[in-house]
């Protein structure tokens, strides 16, 4: 299955892209998805192990099960206001 | 009605307060965030505000909800800022109306500590004499325990 990832801030700046897709074994957990993306290695190796995250906009787990086309972002610490 | 809204034009605050009122209503607070001249001891020349707009919105309409029913009213108002605001700028705008002061102070309070804890929006500072940087922020805590 695919998943869209998004990158905001200095996440973003690490990667050194706003969006990426990414194929997955079915039923995978946000935390396959982000030791996956830390196997690319450069920038993308310096992403944390542990970042907050959304699933379809909504705050999830490390824990959370993907489903094909769910839209997934890493969530920095936030600085609102 | 409550109201929330992300915008990356400037804020008009006029606007905000007349999204609140009501007759039986003898208290609006009206909060603004303003992008400042100093942080940590450097001067700051402005801040470029990122965010991911899209779940922003859900969460500021769900933070000015539960406002809302915390002050048992329903004229709760908020808007967040994106883009790249220069010092003086309104950043964020909440406006509050109930029958009494306590519970529009409190109300206008909930919305800017939750926005400051959970709204996906991040901020670059620049300075005038050293590179620009994000800053450190919240760690988001979603629903049920620690998010990670």
């Amino acid at each position: 299955m695919d998943v869209t990832v998004l990158l905001f801030a200095a996440h973003r700046d690490l990667a050194g892209a706003d969006r990426t897709v990414v194929s997955l074994p079915d039923r995978a957990t946000v935390e396959a998805l982000i030791a996956e993306l830390r196997c690319r290695g450069g920038g993308w190796a310096a992403l944390p192990e542990q970042s907050a995250v959304a699933v379809n906009r909504r705050y999830a787990h490390s824990g959370t099960v993907l489903d094909q086309g769910d839209e997934v972002a890493l969530i920095p610490p936030v600085a609102g206001g | 009605m409550t109201w929330s809204a992300i915008t990356t034009g400037p804020i008009d605050t006029r606007e905000v307060l007349s999204r609140v009122g009501a007759e039986e209503d003898g208290a609006v607070a009206l909060f603004l965030g303003i992008v400042r001249n100093s942080n940590e001891g450097r001067r700051v020349s402005g801040m470029e505000y990122e965010g991911y707009a899209e779940m922003a919105q859900e969460q500021l309409a769900d933070i000015v909800g539960e406002a809302a029913v915390r002050a048992q009213t329903d004229r709760v108002a908020a808007v967040h800022r994106l883009g790249a605001l220069g010092v003086g700028e309104v950043s964020v705008a909440i406006a509050v109306s109930t029958p009494h002061r306590r519970q529009a102070f409190d109300a206008a309070r909930y919305v800017i500590e939750e926005i400051k804890k959970r709204l996906p929006v991040w901020k670059r500072e620049y300075y005038l004499d050293r590179d620009a940087k994000w800053l450190d922020g919240h760690v988001p805590v979603a629903h049920g325990g620690k998010v990670g």
